[in-house]
C-alpha cells in the first residue's frame, strides 16, 4: 500500500491499480465471487490471475467489493454554513464511509433553487471520486410559493427537488410540484411533517417526552403529510419520495399506496433502525434529530420495512452541525446528525446479523437511490468505469468522532465499537485506499 | 440535585428529615447559622421568579453561604452570550453551587456535563422542580405522618407542569397514590407509565384523594387552544368549597403559587383551614436549607 491512496484532499490516478482476492459482490449483475480486478485509467480490465506489468498490487484478500455505495440524503452546508461543512469536507467524509455517489439537499443559504448554484455545487466536488447529485429546491428561496425553473434545473442534470428542511406546506404547491416534476422525468422528495402538529417539538411525543418534559412532535405530525403525499401522487400521477420515514403510521401509509401502484418510495436512516426515543434521557442533543427518534413500535415497523423494500432507500440524512451549535440546551440545539462515517459500518453490524442479506442491503444502498434519480447503475464488469466500494467486513473499530473527516462530529454513535469498515473507494477514474 | 428521578426513597426520607431539623433553625430567635461559611452559591435564574429565587436565597442566608443572584436581563446573555460560558464565567470565579432555573428541559443536567460545580434544578422547563416536590411532600407528611398509602391529586396543567413531574416521581417513590386530574389536552402523553391514575372529573379526583394539589393555568394555554375558555376552566376543573362540600372528609389544599384566584381556585378554599399553602412556602425554605446543606456542607471550611 503506497500513500497516494490515502490522500483524502487529493485522491490519487486510478491508473494502473490490481485489487488482489476479494470477494467482489454486485447481485444485480448476478457476480459473487473471489476474483482480482484489474483497473486502468478508471475502467475494470480483463481479469487475469497475475497482476498485469506495471499495475500497482493490492493486497484485498478477505475484503469485499461491492459497486459504490450512495446516500441518497444528505446536506453539505456550502454555501453558507461553512463552519460545519463544506462541498470538499462532505465529500472526504462521504469518502471515507465507502460512498461512491450522494445526493445533497438544498438548504443551504441560499438555497439550491436555481441552476448556475447547481452547476457551481457540482464543480465544487470535482476534485473528488464522489458523485454529487444535487436536490434542488421545489420553490424559489424555499419559500415554499413560486415554483423554481423546473426545466433549466432538470437541463443541468436533476432529477429530484425537495424543500427538505420543511415540507412543502401548500397543498396546491405540492401538487402542481409533482405534477410538473413528473413531465421532466423527475420527482418530488418530501420531508413529511405537519408543522402545526409538530411545532414547538424537540423530540417524539411519547412517555419519554412525557418524562423529561421535552415538547413532543407526534407521529402522525409525519404520517398526515404521508397520506397527503399518497393522495397527490395518486391524483396527480407523479412520482413522490418520501424522506426518512420514522413513524409506523407512515410506514403502514406507503406499504398500502405501493400495494396500489402508487408512486410512493421511502427512504430510512440507521438511527430510526437502531434507536428509540429512550436515547434522549440523558438531554444529549446528538439524539435529536427530525423527524425525531421514535418508539419502539416505530422502530420495528420500519425495520420491517426496511426488509420487504416498503423503504427501499438507506440513508443517512447527514446533517452536520458545529460544536457550538450542539452544545446548547436541548429545545435551543438544531436537529440534526451527521451519519457518512457510521452508516456502512451500523450496516454491517447490526443489519447483516439481524437477517438481512447482504443482496438486500446493497439493494437499499447501491441500487435503490440511484434507481430514484433515474442514474445508471455501477456495474463491476470488464469496460465499465470502476466505481467501487471497498470493504474490510472483519475491521473491529470504535467511533471516534474526534476523527472523522467531517466537519461536524454530532454523532449519536460515539464509542460504539462496530465490525466492518469501507476500507476505500474507486470512482472517476480516481482511488481512495485507506490503511487502518 | 438534578430532579427527584435520580433520588432513592431514603435518600427522599433523610432530606425530608434533614429538613425538620433545618425548620427548627427557621423558628429560632436568630434564624442563622455557621454551616455553609465559605460556600459560595450563585443563583443562576435564567427565568423570572419570585418565590423560588428568594426562598433559595433566604436558605443559603439561614446557612451563612455567600450568595450571589444573576438573571438572565442586562446580563452578556442579552448580548447573545450562551448559556454554558456565561456558567463557565461564573464557576471561573469559584463558586461552590449553582442554583438554577431555566426554560428549557435538561438544562442543568447540560451545565452539570460541562461544571464542577454541584447544580441543583431550580425548575427546567417542565421537567422537573425537585425541591418544590420535596418541599409538597414535607408538608403532606407534617399533615398525614407518612406519606406512604396517601392519596394524592394533581389538578390542572399536567402537560406544562414541573411541579406535577416532581411530585409524581416523589411522591410514587414514598408510596403513595397519584391521581391527575384535567381536560385531556392537559395531560400529557404516556403519563400513565408512570404510576399515576387520569381522570378528567374533578368530582370523582375530589371524592377518591385525601389532598388536592392544584396547579395553575396560565392564560396563555387557553390562547393555544388547549381549552376553550377561563370560564370554562373554571366551571369544570376550578376547585371551589362547593365541589369540596361532596367529599366523605375535609381535603388538604395545596397550590406552588403563584395563585390564580377564581380560575383554578376560589379565595374560599385558598384561605380555609384546609389550606397549607402558607405552610408549603415555610416548608420552601426548609427543605432547600437541608438540600444545600446536604449537598455542599462538605465543602465548608472548618469553623476558626
Amino acid at each position: 500500500m503506497t500513500s497516494k491512496y490515502s490522500r483524502f484532499d487529493k485522491p490519487a490516478r486510478a491508473e494502473n491499480i490490481f485489487l488482489q482476492g476479494a470477494r467482489v459482490v454486485d447481485p444485480r449483475h448476478g457476480t459473487d465471487q473471489v476474483m482480482n480486478l484489474h483497473i486502468r485509467d478508471g475502467v475494470l480490465q480483463p481479469t487475469t490471475n497475475d497482476a498485469p506489468t506495471g499495475a500497482e498490487i493490492i493486497d484485498l484478500r478477505g475484503h469485499w467489493i461491492t459497486p459504490g455505495w450512495f446516500d441518497l440524503h444528505v446536506h453539505l452546508r456550502e454555501p453558507g454554513k461553512e463552519v460545519a461543512e463544506t462541498i470538499a469536507t462532505g465529500c472526504m467524509a462521504a469518502m471515507n464511509g465507502g460512498f461512491t455517489g450522494i445526493a445533497c439537499m438544498p438548504n443551504t443559504n441560499p438555497p439550491l433553487d436555481n441552476a448556475a448554484s447547481v452547476n457551481w455545487v457540482r464543480d465544487q466536488a470535482r476534485p473528488f471520486p464522489v458523485d454529487v447529485h444535487i436536490i434542488a429546491a421545489v420553490t424559489r428561496g424555499r419559500a415554499g410559493k413560486e415554483l423554481v425553473d423546473m426545466t433549466e434545473i432538470v437541463e443541468a442534470g436533476v432529477r429530484a427537488f425537495s424543500d427538505d428542511g420543511s415540507p412543502v406546506k401548500s397543498s396546491a404547491v405540492l401538487a402542481n410540484a409533482v405534477q410538473y416534476a413528473n413531465m421532466l422525468g423527475a420527482r418530488i422528495f418530501e420531508h413529511a411533517e405537519d408543522t402545526y402538529l409538530a411545532e414547538g417539538g424537540s423530540m417524539n411525543e411519547s412517555e419519554w417526552s412525557t418524562r423529561l418534559g421535552i415538547s413532543g412532535m407526534p407521529t402522525i405530525a409525519e404520517a398526515i403529510d404521508v397520506a397527503r403525499c399518497v393522495l397527490i401522487s395518486e391524483f396527480t400521477g407523479g412520482a413522490i419520495h418520501i424522506c426518512h420515514v420514522s413513524a409506523r403510521e407512515s410506514v403502514e401509509l406507503i406499504r398500502e399506496a405501493k400495494r396500489k401502484g402508487i408512486k410512493i418510495t421511502g427512504e430510512v436512516c440507521p438511527h430510526h433502525l437502531l434507536l428509540t426515543d429512550e436515547a434522549c434521557k440523558t438531554f444529549d442533543t446528538n439524539f435529536k434529530m427530525n423527524p425525531p427518534l421514535r418508539g419502539e413500535a416505530d422502530r420495528q415497523a420500519c425495520w420491517d420495512a426496511f426488509l420487504d423494500g416498503t423503504l427501499e432507500v438507506y440513508c443517512t440524512d447527514h446533517a452536520p452541525h458545529s460544536w457550538e451549535d450542539k452544545t446548547q440546551e436541548f429545545d435551543v440545539a438544531p436537529f440534526g446528525i451527521v451519519g457518512l462515517e457510521t452508516s456502512l459500518s451500523l450496516a454491517l453490524t447490526h443489519f447483516l446479523s439481524k437477517g438481512m442479506s447482504l443482496p438486500t442491503l446493497l439493494d437499499r444502498a447501491v441500487y435503490s437511490p440511484r434507481e430514484i434519480l433515474s442514474q445508471p447503475q455501477p456495474r463491476v464488469a470488464v469496460g465499465e468505469p470502476a466505481n467501487l466500494t471497498i470493504i474490510d467486513p472483519a475491521h473491529r473499530w470504535t467511533v471516534k468522532p474526534d476523527e472523522f473527516k467531517s466537519l461536524s462530529h454530532n454523532t449519536p454513535y460515539g464509542g460504539w465499537e462496530l465490525t466492518g469498515r469501507a476500507r476505500g473507494v474507486v470512482h472517476r477514474g480516481m482511488a481512495l485506499i485507506q490503511t487502518f | 440535585m438534578l430532579g427527584l428521578a435520580d433520588y432513592s426513597a431514603a435518600e427522599i426520607q433523610t432530606i425530608l428529615d434533614t429538613s425538620l431539623q433545618m425548620r427548627d433553625i427557621l423558628n429560632r430567635p436568630v434564624k442563622k447559622v455557621p454551616t455553609l461559611r465559605g460556600v459560595t452559591v450563585v443563583n443562576l435564574f435564567l427565568e423570572n421568579s419570585t418565590r423560588t429565587r428568594t426562598s433559595f436565597e433566604l436558605a443559603e442566608k439561614r446557612l451563612s453561604a455567600d450568595t450571589l443572584n444573576f438573571s438572565a436581563s442586562g446580563s452578556a446573555l442579552s448580548k447573545g452570550e450562551t448559556m454554558l460560558d456565561t456558567a463557565l464565567n461564573i464557576e471561573a470565579m469559584k463558586v461552590d453551587v449553582v442554583v438554577m432555573r431555566h426554560k428549557s428541559p435538561g438544562s442543568p443536567h447540560f451545565l452539570a456535563r460541562h461544571l464542577e460545580s454541584i447544580i441543583i434544578n431550580a425548575g427546567d422547563g417542565r421537567h422537573e422542580h425537585p425541591t418544590q416536590g420535596l418541599l409538597d411532600m414535607l408538608t403532606l407528611r407534617d399533615k398525614y405522618g407518612s406519606l406512604k398509602g396517601l392519596r394524592v391529586a394533581l389538578v390542572g396543567d399536567i402537560l406544562h407542569s414541573r411541579v406535577a413531574m416532581s411530585n409524581i416521581i416523589g411522591l410514587k417513590k414514598m408510596g403513595a397514590e397519584v391521581i391527575v386530574c384535567g381536560p385531556s389536552t392537559l395531560i400529557p402523553r404516556g403519563i400513565e407509565s408512570m404510576g399515576v391514575e387520569i381522570t378528567h372529573s374533578l368530582d370523582d379526583a375530589i371524592r377518591r384523594a385525601d389532598a388536592l394539589n392544584i396547579l395553575r393555568i396560565q392564560l396563555e394555554r387557553q390562547t393555544a387552544g388547549l381549552f376553550p375558555s377561563l370560564r370554562e376552566y373554571h366551571k369544570y376543573f376550578g376547585v371551589t368549597r362547593a365541589r369540596l362540600e361532596q367529599a366523605s372528609a375535609p381535603l388538604t389544599i395545596l397550590h406552588p403559587g403563584p395563585m390564580n384566584r377564581g380560575v383554578e381556585i376560589t379565595s374560599d378554599v385558598a384561605d380555609s383551614e384546609h389550606s397549607v399553602i402558607l405552610q408549603q412556602v415555610t416548608n420552601g425554605v426548609a427543605v432547600r436549607m437541608a438540600v444545600l446543606y446536604l449537598l455542599a456542607g462538605g465543602r465548608a471550611e472548618p469553623s476558626a
